[in-house]
């Protein structure tokens, strides 16, 4: 083996002829392969959250030789009991009451969340307000959330609940396809939920079959697209100061 | 309403592109297209957005039969600039300069949901310093004085009782004095930030509080001696507005609205955070369910809350010196403020430390600054106990170092749900008086 030069080792063999052909990221040594120990990382049974490359943001030039690192990040998994705290009280009648009933329950920072199927949403909602034992009689907020990753289950709701008879909280998730955003609704059940099932629409595009008068809420009536999705643009235009032109946020070079 | 029709473009001009107005409206133009087939004596009122009794842009579409209400729909998201989807393009510490702004009458309450829910999601919430969250406790209990102090007043103007809301203001100008030294501003302070407090208090801060609280102590009493038995007041004020415990649980409400009704929910006493289990307080309430209630309800907080900023003094006299910001170089917000002869910037120590002393220290102020901290991914929600009612934050990250979804739960949103109730049978007159009742900061209702 020859001896090499301080820094050869950081430099790309191959003649440059493509002018295109810039660097990508970690390409730029020799020994930046993908290395088997980094293979992505998941906990059975949860989808990645997101997938990270690098030790830099996505789409920066990365001389640092992570370039081809890959992590998933995972969802927290579900939990089995004992679940701690009133949690168990909570699932325990739960179960008891919908014996058959698929729900995914996760454990994560203190709080409960239960993954019910859309389907069966209002039943889910109508036990947890109307038994004596669980008595979520407050529904605080309703809000979307988009994972345009998450494919079948692109649009998530999540309703926070809390039952003021025991003093205790529960957040309730369901999801719904992007190519189907149907959803039944709560008002029925919650109608505080009304106006938050409203906005929920309004910004992600969520229809709530049954609510009694589903129309955009914060934007104006004849507005176009759902703006929190996350292919919404954020908007905004690029500004020229002093000769340099600053892009619009949302385009502008930024760490992830 | 209509894309294609300009009602100020003049004739022979076309429209360019869709055309948004405010006017029209699909409520309105139904209600009064309905009205004109019943052909009936009554009249439909557009209330708003730009009526100064309203609390900001607040519409209301009003039915009303000689002076009697018949219907009232509120119409909401005149105020509505984004601040969720903006959340997601800047880092999680620059949330809070957003969050600020929504209920900008009780900023500080904002920036606790949002930096409680942010801790929890970091795993951090057992490492905050106790000065920091005696701080924290102490401009909320200010901060939810100064805001009752706006409602009270706003709400005392609106039925002609103008000195209530000079007084009101009057007050409400010392805290925000005191907010100004503190946070170096009177609002939209971003002060409260992911991990502690910006900065400590200044060196006179204690000496200036118990002015503020001298002040008050020797002020608060007025409002009760102009109101409490002012027989306008009272014929303004009492029956008016009337939401009992049921309605208030199906609609959500919470916060003063819920306490008139007789229920002592707070959350300070009912799911503790920032230590409120270590004060010495009472949650007041008020059995009539109206306006007048609302207004005890909220006249009694207030003296509730100067018990508790008084033990805030106390403790943090003892606790001088302590750190305000968690000890986890990795999270902390490195700069350190000092007074320069230019103005506010970085402390010369600071400045020394990272340039002169440590590499570690200097790439930590850079990587936090430029790109933030990492949040592990997951959700959370924090609630707690703004002067309305129940605020929460939702937050959502992907293990990025900005929030992947943020969500507020404002109560004004949910509170403002409930004007039918409220209204409806009543006299047109008594709107103003019930919208004020509930307390609504359009800021934070659209955020």
């Amino acid at each position: 083996m020859t001896e090499k030069i301080p820094g050869e080792e950081k430099t790309i063999k191959a003649p440059v002829t493509d002018p295109e052909a810039s660097p990508k990221a970690g390409l730029e040594r020799e020994d930046a392969q993908p290395d088997p120990e980094l293979s992505p990382v998941t906990e059975q049974g949860s989808k990645p959250v997101a997938v990270r490359r690098g030790m830099w943001s996505d789409g920066t030039g990365d001389t640092s030789g992570f370039g081809r690192i890959v992590r998933e990040l995972p969802a927290p998994a579900a939990a089995r009991p004992p679940l701690g705290s009133y949690f168990d009280a909570i699932h325990d009648r739960f179960v008891a009451l919908h014996p058959a009933m698929q729900v995914k329950v996760v454990v994560d920072r203190g709080e409960l969340t239960f993954h019910v199927a859309r389907q069966h949403l209002v039943e889910v909602m109508r036990t947890l307000r109307d038994d004596p034992f669980l008595r979520f009689e407050f529904c605080a907020s309703v809000s979307g959330v988009h994972y345009p990753s998450e494919q079948g289950a692109e649009l998530h709701v999540v309703y926070h609940l809390g039952s003021m008879t025991h003093n205790r909280r529960l957040r309730v998730e369901t999801s719904c396809p992007d190519a189907d955003p149907h959803v039944p609704s709560v008002v029925a059940v919650y109608p505080a939920a009304d106006w938050h099932e409203r906005e929920t629409w309004d910004m992600f595009g969520v229809v709530f079959d049954g609510h009694p008068h589903l129309t955009r809420i914060l934007m104006p009536d004849d507005w176009a697209g759902h703006p929190q999705r996350k292919d919404y643009p954020l908007g905004g235009i690029a500004v020229e100061y002093k000769g340099a032109e600053v892009p619009p946020p949302d385009e502008r070079r930024s760490y992830r | 309403m209509s894309q294609t029709t300009d009602f100020y473009a003049g004739s022979g001009e076309t429209a360019e592109g869709a055309v948004y107005t405010a006017m029209g409206g699909g409520d309105f133009t139904s209600i009064a297209a309905e009205q004109a087939a019943r052909q009936d004596e009554t009249l439909v009122i557009n209330m708003g957005p730009q009526h100064p009794s309203t609390h900001g842009v607040l519409r209301l579409m009003v039915e009303c039969d000689g002076e009697t209400v018949v219907s009232i729909r509120p119409g909401i998201g005149f105020l509505h600039t984004g601040i969720e989807k903006n959340m997601e393009y800047r880092n999680w510490t620059q949330g809070t300069t957003f969050v600020t702004r929504m209920d900008y009458v009780a900023p500080i309450f904002n920036e606790a949901a949002y930096c409680l829910s942010v801790e929890r999601l970091l795993g951090i919430e057992d490492q905050i310093p106790q000065r920091a969250t005696d701080i924290r406790v102490l401009m909320m209990e200010l901060c939810r004085i100064a805001s009752h102090l706006v409602a009270i007043g706003t709400g005392g103007m609106e039925i002609g009782a103008l000195t209530v809301m000079t007084i009101g203001f009057r007050e409400r100008e010392v805290i925000l004095d005191f907010f100004e030294a503190v946070t170096g501003l009177r609002m939209n302070h971003a002060y409260i930030r992911p991990g502690g407090v910006a900065n400590d208090l200044p060196e006179n801060a204690i000496s200036q509080l118990r002015d503020v609280i001298g002040w008050l102590e020797k002020h608060l009493p007025e409002y009760a001696d102009f109101c409490n038995e002012n027989p306008i007041f009272k014929g303004r004020m009492c029956g008016i507005g009337y939401q009992d415990l049921t309605a208030c649980f199906a609609l959500g409400v919470t916060g003063p609205m819920l306490r008139s009704t007789g229920y002592a929910w707070d959350l300070r006493k009912q799911q503790p955070y920032c230590g409120y289990e270590t004060y010495d307080f009472d949650v007041p309430t008020w059995d009539t369910s109206d306006s007048y209630g609302r207004f005890r309800v909220r006249l009694a907080e207030m003296w509730e809350s100067l018990k508790i900023v008084k033990q805030c003094t106390d403790r943090l006299e003892a606790s001088t010196g302590e750190p305000v910001m968690v000890d986890d170089p990795k999270i902390a917000w490195p700069a350190q403020l000092a007074l320069g002869p230019d103005g506010q910037g970085n402390s010369h120590e600071h400045i020394k430390h990272i340039m002169g002393e440590s590499m570690e220290a200097l790439i930590h102020h850079f990587k936090l600054v430029t790109e933030g901290f990492r949040v592990p991914a997951g959700q959370a929600y924090v609630p707690i106990e703004s002067p309305k009612g129940e605020l929460g934050c939702h937050v959502v990250s992907d293990g990025g170092t900005r929030p992947y979804r943020a969500h507020m739960r404002d109560p004004g949103f949910n509170h403002l749900q409930s004007v039918p109730i409220l209204c409806e049978g009543g006299m047109l007159a008594d709107i103003v008086v019930a919208i004020g009742s509930i307390d609504p900061v359009m800021g934070g209702v659209d955020r």
